[in-house]
């Protein structure tokens, strides 16, 4: 039954199982909660609930079900699409309150936890079994797992342990209705469709994650890594494909071009050679005896390729030095400038000249500086275009910029977004990568899951109407990439 | 090296104006697998070819009838392998393999067909042509369409051409053989899933337990000496055995029945079981009430199928729950409003 409801009815109605500190509906308390990691985009929602256990998450979907009101779900906030960015006529559900690791089974090497247990508290909770959680995004220390799964997070270890979608199990959901449903199963497979697959990066459209069980993998006996510099980052991009060529897949092959290594080396002096055009980050895992034998091959493979230094981190320590420079790449280049805007694209490798030759142009072009991180080993690039929101259109000029950048991705055979989703941020993109009928097929996914659009509306799939609007818009600009795009 | 998508595409939207169920065909090596369905034959196994592989990419795309044998052998000359180590059985196809989720021995340790999968072209129920997803690693742009087709047998979507991830080929495997009991080998697999030896393959018989360990020579053996055991001859050839269901075990004519559970579980089941995957995958034969072997599964959070053989072709598939199969039902009518790709094959309603 659908009934009409003022937002004073409806806190009455939410404070009937909801304590007052569970719910949030004064300005001052929504403004924490009015953006994500993306905080160029800003909302606030309508109210705030936070609750403490399943029944009450299935009581607000239940209660937003029965009025027909949106509910977008958030975790730690870190997202850096505006997927969690709230709705003025939704509810904010904020699953931070549900952060308890519940199993942990050793013999099956699970581990079952609430969707508001930061990623690496996981890693953490098992070390002393000698297990961890592979999906390592930069975020680590703050996001959470059920954003993880909505978001089907990468990191810097996804080439070899792939992403979210590989490492996970089982999940709990709340369906609009209110039902919970079990998805996957502690088994390697479950029976009918896979719907664990479509849930991961469905980014909070088709249901509300309450539970996680993730696959944990044993530490490796030993991890070493190689910082190679490259006074030209073709020669670097060849080297990454002649490390795979000899059939070797790093645990983790990160690439940053010569403003990301400045920036990196001002702030956190990881030892990176300021002068270098690219450095090679590349950290091998394993037994001790392959992981000596593959350095040996990469340390040939790199000299021969027209490296100009190159280095083996001595000990654990230096190790962590290298990576420590890469980790804190974001907020390095973020001392560069007022703000930085962080795009996520992914292409075939064998396209970084290109696709790099051109973000420069588009630098010059637009009059914004870029510097660039590379998860090079699986082909996806953030580019940081740096930029101050205090000058009057410069925001814009960025935003126009970036989907430029992400318009060449495609036309390189990638895709708009590699692990950060789409959200709200890259939603006009989207009718560029895909076709009409395709994002009609999207459409009618998500409504076999929520018929009335509740969940999420208005994220991660356009309309076939936002497309034609942005579709008249870029041709009006003249620079349409694919000119033979049918449009609504 | 033929494209027939249009065809295809045609052919189901004469399908779907009509209602005219469909029977999808491969090259029809997994027959046997699945519910009998009746439907007019939608012809695949001419759509063929190797569309693009790039080796320093790690993937390739290929049109959904091109033979596992072709695929295998284009990897081969790169040194790469399908990672999931899929069974080729009488000239698999690529689409059906991944329709099936086909996944050999290394499955535990290097991941299924669906953890392979990057993107795929396919037709749904109203003939429309779709690309979802790509030939990069990382892609999280709209649903992830693909892995749904993974093992949704055609009922979702004809597949016309599929991008796989691809793994290098390991420098070296051995594999050693433990003459130990059931109870004594899922005991030790529960203790090596817990600690860094290279282990890709498992399986324990009547005559104990093998395992395969892959990676540099050094490494290999020396992991194997921590882990005892009398190395075996043929360790390609033993695990080919399995994979293509020629070891003796399979040589049987009574219904075969796959177990999926949690690794660690401890069952008693009659009649012979088969175990692989760590214990993640039991092979059952010489038990016919199927009840009681849905019952087991369930209580230990695992699903039985009837694999193979049995007079009964319409309930292979381990019965879903009502809210779990209303969602699956909506999901399907999603893809084909009018019930026409392989109804039934899967469950009936769906």
């Amino acid at each position: 039954m659908t009934e009409t409801i003022n937002k004073t009815t409806l806190i009455h109605e939410l404070s009937q199982f909801l304590d007052t500190d569970s719910l949030l509906f004064k300005e001052e308390d929504l403004r924490p909660y009015e953006c994500d990691g993306l905080s160029a985009y800003r909302q606030l929602p309508m109210l705030v609930t936070l609750p403490r256990n399943l029944a009450e998450v299935q009581s607000i979907v239940r209660l937003c079900n029965q009025h027909h009101i949106p509910v977008i779900a958030r975790g730690a906030g870190t997202g850096l699409s505006g997927g969690a960015l709230p709705l003025e006529t939704g509810i904010l559900l904020s699953l931070a309150r549900l952060n308890k690791i519940t199993n942990i089974d050793q013999d099956n090497c699970l581990a079952t936890v609430q969707p508001g247990v930061r990623n690496l508290a996981i890693s953490e909770a098992v070390a002393d079994l000698g297990l961890y959680y592979a999906p390592d995004p930069s975020s680590q220390i703050a996001c959470t797992i059920g954003g993880n799964v909505a978001e089907n997070s990468g990191g810097v270890h996804c080439l070899k342990y792939g992403l979210t979608v590989h490492n996970i199990s089982q999940i709990k959901v709340v369906t609009i209705e209110g039902e919970l449903l079990t998805i996957g199963s502690h088994a390697m497979d479950a029976a009918g469709y896979d719907l664990l697959a479509l849930f991961t990066g469905s980014e909070g459209m088709l249901g509300i994650i309450v539970e996680v069980t993730v696959k944990l993998l044993p530490l490796p006996e030993t991890a070493q890594v190689i910082l190679a510099s490259f006074d030209d980052i073709e020669v670097a991009g060849r080297a990454v494909s002649e490390i795979i060529a000899a059939g070797i897949i790093p645990a983790g092959l990160e690439m940053m071009d010569n403003p990301a290594i400045r920036a990196a080396e001002d702030f956190v002096h990881a030892g990176y050679p300021t002068e270098a055009a690219a450095i090679l980050l590349c950290e091998l895992d394993g037994t001790i005896e392959e992981v000596d034998e593959q350095m040996t091959v990469v340390r040939d493979l790199l000299t021969s390729s027209g490296v100009s230094d190159i280095r083996t981190a001595k000990d654990e320590a230096e190790r962590q030095q290298f990576w420590k420079g890469r980790k804190a790449a974001f907020p390095a280049v973020g001392r560069l400038a007022p703000d930085y805007y962080c795009m996520d694209g992914t292409i075939p490798r064998k396209t970084l000249p290109w696709v790099l030759k051109n973000i420069s142009r588009l630098s010059e072009q637009y009059k914004l500086a870029v510097a660039n991180v590379f998860h090079a080993g699986d082909g996806n690039l953030h580019p940081l275009i740096l930029y101050d929101a205090n000058n009057p259109g410069e925001l814009e000029r960025t935003e126009e910029f970036g989907g430029k950048i992400l318009e060449l991705c495609i036309e390189a055979g990638g895709t708009i977004t590699g692990e950060h989703g789409i959200g709200m941020e890259k939603i006009n993109q989207m009718c560029i990568q895909f076709e009409d009928q395709e994002l009609e097929q999207f459409h009618a996914v998500k409504n076999a899951f929520d018929p009335h659009g509740l969940l999420n509306p208005g994220k991660a799939v356009p309309t076939l109407h936002r497309c034609a609007e942005f579709g008249a818009m870029h041709v009006h600009d003249g620079k349409l990439s694919h000119p033979e795009l049918e449009r609504f | 090296m033929t494209d027939i998508s249009i065809t295809l595409s045609e052919q189901i939207q004469d399908a779907c104006s009509s209602q005219q169920p469909l029977s999808i065909i491969g090259n029809s090596s997994k027959s046997f697998y699945g519910n009998i369905t009746h439907g007019q034959p939608l012809e695949i196994s001419s759509h063929t070819g190797i569309i693009n592989y790039e080796p320093t990419e790690l993937v390739i795309t290929a049109r959904a009838g091109t033979s596992l044998d072709e695929i295998n052998q284009a990897l081969t000359e790169h040194h790469q392998m399908l990672g999931f180590e899929p069974s080729t059985f009488n000239n698999a196809s690529l689409g059906g393999t991944v329709a099936c989720n086909s996944s050999g021995p290394r499955r535990p340790y290097a991941g299924a067909a669906r953890d392979f999968v990057l993107g795929c072209r396919i037709i749904n129920g109203k003939g429309e042509i779709l690309h979802f997803g790509g030939e990069v690693m990382k892609n999280v742009a709209g649903y992830d369409v693909s892995r749904l087709m993974t093992g949704a047998m055609g009922t979702l979507g004809v597949l016309l051409d599929i991008s796989i991830k691809v793994l290098p080929k390991p420098e070296d495997e051995i594999t050693f053989h433990l003459e130990i009991p059931e109870q004594q080998a899922l005991d030790m697999l529960t203790r090596l899933r817990s600690k860094p030896v290279p282990v890709t393959a498992s399986c324990h018989d009547d005559s104990g337990l093998y395992i395969r360990l892959s990676g540099s020579s050094s490494a290999i053996h020396a992991a194997q000496k921590n882990t005892g055991g009398d190395i075996i001859k043929e360790s390609k050839t033993f695990w080919e055995d399995i994979r293509e269901h020629q070891h003796d075990f399979f040589n049987n004519s009574e219904p075969l029945w796959r177990l999926s559970m949690p690794p660690a579980t401890n069952i008693h089941l009659e009649g012979q079981t088969f175990i692989e995957w760590g214990g993640a995958q039991r092979w059952l034969t010489g038990q016919t009430d199927n009840i009681h072997i849905r019952d087991t599964m369930e209580k230990i959070g695992g699903h039985a199928t009837l694999y193979k053989n049995g007079n009964k072709r319409d309930d292979c598939f381990h019965p879903l729950d009502n809210n779990m199969f209303k969602i699956q039902q909506q999901l399907k009518k999603a893809f084909d409003p009018e019930n026409i790709l392989n109804p039934g094959k899967m469950y009936k309603g769906l």
